[in-house]
């Protein structure tokens, strides 16, 4: 198993509940002002002053991480700007046209794919190995998966989409071969446009094939798919070669966990424990609560424990919190497994003959 | 002979200069989306916008001129989302897009509300001629909401058409009218349902006096739901030819079409900018291929509502679609 190398050397318990997050945090305002001066054509506050910049915020919420105790951090993606977008930059054959609406008054930069694609700048390494370099924990890399950056693109170029997905897996595959080579053992495929589309689950398995050809097997490789109907993709996602789903069941109140009880569960589940959509934060108990719900899907050394989705949109603070009571939740859950206090598993619900 | 006409399905991206000062003054929020009382301070920035979609239309040559509807932030629930009756709740998501509207919940009678109306009699003050309505159909604009007053299907279903034919009713000066009903393709009805749904088209398309274009997109009609719908009475049918242009073209030809139609050959997904040239040879595609009369008008138009471009392909696209009407088409 992968999850082993991750337990910190100074765990206090037997067992050991991995703790982590999706990726995005909440960025300090300052930093959005910093990024505001640098898009001002008036000002002086240049690309050098940027990078020091989001050098700054990295090494922040990094360390707010870790003093949550979270087990294995990330910088909360303070250096993207959005999880497509700031892909589409970095590949050649892609562009960007201007804003398009979301909802409301939430738009994006879509990405026009006008040209066959190809690596082109660096996307994650220096921030993998700066967070690393900042951090005494693991480091998890989160990468927009290919089959969302082919669906949230517009498509000029390939037959269809999903051709423009195993394209883009490609270019995931030697992302990822880089991360490995300068020391990522913990990447997360984040596939958010699989719940749009469950039926292409299959396309999501062909893209996953293609991004771990040829990476080691120690590297732990997870998927995350939120906001979605899992029993259109439940169980045939466990043929996916991933050793992680990331599922976001809290938001829902676990009203859709039985679907991953009608199968066993054969890889390990990272569990939301806390919503991201509300700013009230969970209690200690409640979130006890909530992992309980994953032993009744699989066994301790199987669960990870994260909140349901990216932090970015609650306020700093509740974020922080969250993290922080998640943490607790998950160190007295397994205090409790270690003193024999919690029972787990579940009979499988009998399929309907 | 036959007319050309271009025109869109209006529901245009918002120039980029008023996306941020729209999401200043409104706020970022589902509660803070257009609710029918903007403030004045809101009203003109809207009011900018107006004046310069129609001018950008105007430049592009197109025939009909559409309002723009850049306070639909509901795409086409706005009607909805701004009456008395209707409460707007969580964001659900709007078809097959990455992109949401505010549920809209009715909750009481469905009176008279003139939303729609009052924003095309602002845009008539700038439009000389070929002034055209947009709303949603009666079938998709029900099928996007929830009821809780009505209690029964095909009574919401008359109730939402009985609502559409007095905003419709109040529209002066347009001279066609497109109903978009993407749900009859999205969530086509079943059989049994076919008599209510072309009286509700009926119902709606008898408000005006002017040309109604019925306009479903994101694909082809079923069989069952193109015939029925040929029952009812407007003027020109649509054919989304960019999402299926092989089913759409089979409709045509096994049950015959309006006299009008409305070919989407223009690709309002897709940032790849359509020539003239390609226009032009999509509408002879599919004058060659359906049943060999003249058909008296064709509108030349985007597939979809243009929201979902960013600004400068959304303006190549019309001045693609002006351009290819302006030359004549060889059959």
């Amino acid at each position: 198993m992968t999850r082993e190398q991750f337990r910190p050397d100074d765990h206090p318990h037997d067992h050991f509940l991995l703790t982590t997050v999706v990726g995005s945090y909440p960025k300090p305002k300052w930093l959005h002002r910093a990024r505001d001066l640098w898009n001002d054509e008036d000002s002086k506050f240049d690309d050098e002053s940027f990078d020091e910049a989001k050098d700054d915020a990295s090494r922040l919420i990094t360390n707010e991480h870790e003093r949550a105790g979270i087990d294995v951090v990330v910088d909360g993606e303070m250096r993207r700007n959005e999880m497509v977008e700031y892909f589409a930059h970095r590949i050649d054959g892609c562009e960007c046209n201007g804003p398009v609406k979301v909802w409301g008054h939430n738009y994006f930069d879509k990405p026009s794919v006008v040209d066959d694609i190809s690596y082109g700048e660096e996307w994650l390494v220096s921030e993998y190995e700066f967070t690393s370099d900042v951090s005494q924990r693991p480091v998890k890399v989160p990468i927009t998966g290919p089959y969302t950056l082919a669906s949230w693109s517009f498509n000029e170029v390939y037959e269809d989409e999903e051709t423009a997905a195993y394209e883009f897996a490609d270019l995931v595959n030697e992302e990822v071969e880089q991360l490995v080579d300068a020391g990522a053992r913990y990447i997360q495929i984040d596939e958010p446009a699989l719940a749009t589309t469950p039926d292409d689950h299959a396309i999501v398995g062909e893209c996953l094939e293609r991004i771990v050809d040829g990476i080691p097997e120690d590297v732990r490789v997870g998927l995350h798919v939120c906001y979605g109907d899992y029993s259109r993709i439940y169980p045939d996602i466990l043929e996916f070669p991933v050793d992680e789903f990331d599922v976001e069941l809290c938001n829902g109140d676990y009203e859709q966990l039985d679907v991953f009880k009608e199968t066993e569960f054969t890889k390990d589940l990272a569990l939301g424990v806390v919503d991201v959509h509300d700013k009230e934060v969970e209690s200690v108990e409640e979130i006890k609560a909530n992992i309980k719900k994953g032993l009744e899907v699989v066994p301790p050394e199987q669960l990870t424990v994260s909140p349901d989705c990216g932090l970015k949109l609650l306020p700093r603070e509740a974020a922080f919190q969250k993290m922080d009571n998640l943490v607790t939740a998950a160190r007295e859950i397994e205090a409790d497994l270690d003193a024999g206090e919690i029972e787990y598993g579940e009979a499988p619900v009998p399929a309907d003959d | 002979m036959t007319q050309y006409v271009a025109t869109s399905p209006g529901l245009y991206p918002l120039p980029d200069w008023s996306k941020e000062q729209l999401q200043d003054l409104k706020g970022n929020q589902r509660e803070d989306l257009i609710d029918g009382t903007e403030s004045q301070e809101i009203e003109s920035v809207y009011a900018e916008v107006r004046e310069e979609l129609i001018a950008r239309q105007q430049e592009a040559e197109l025939d009909r001129i559409v309002e723009g509807q850049g306070r639909w932030d509901d795409f086409i629930a706005h009607p909805l989302a701004v009456h008395d009756s209707v409460e707007t709740r969580g964001i659900v998501r709007y078809y097959n897009n990455n992109n949401f509207y505010r549920e809209p919940v009715v909750t009481d009678e469905l009176t008279f509300d003139g939303d729609v109306a009052a924003e095309l009699d602002k845009a008539s003050d700038h439009v000389g001629a070929g002034l055209q309505g947009v709303l949603p159909g009666p079938y998709s604009l029900a099928d996007l909401a929830t009821d809780d007053y009505y209690g029964d299907e095909d009574e919401f279903l008359a109730a939402i058409a009985e609502f559409l034919a007095g905003e419709l009713d109040a529209f002066e000066g347009v001279e066609t009218v497109f109903l978009l009903e993407p749900s009859l393709v999205e969530n086509p009805f079943e059989n049994d349902r076919g008599e209510q749904v072309s009286t509700a088209v009926d119902t709606v398309a008898s408000a005006t006096d002017a040309d109604v274009v019925v306009f479903p997109y994101w694909g082809a009609l079923e069989e069952h739901v193109y015939a029925h719908l040929l029952d009812a009475d407007f003027e020109a049918l649509g054919f989304d030819l960019i999402a299926d242009h092989d089913s759409n073209v089979y409709n045509a030809q096994e049950y015959g079409t309006t006299d009008d139609v409305a070919l989407g050959i223009v690709d309002g997904k897709n940032t790849l900018v359509e020539d003239a040239e390609t226009v032009r040879e999509r509408i002879e595609w599919f004058e060659g291929q359906t049943p060999s009369e003249e058909y008296g008008t064709v509108y030349a138009t985007a597939n979809v509502e243009l929201s979902y471009l960013p600004v400068s392909k959304f303006e190549q696209k019309l001045d693609a679609l002006g351009e290819a009407t302006r030359q004549e088409v060889v059959a």
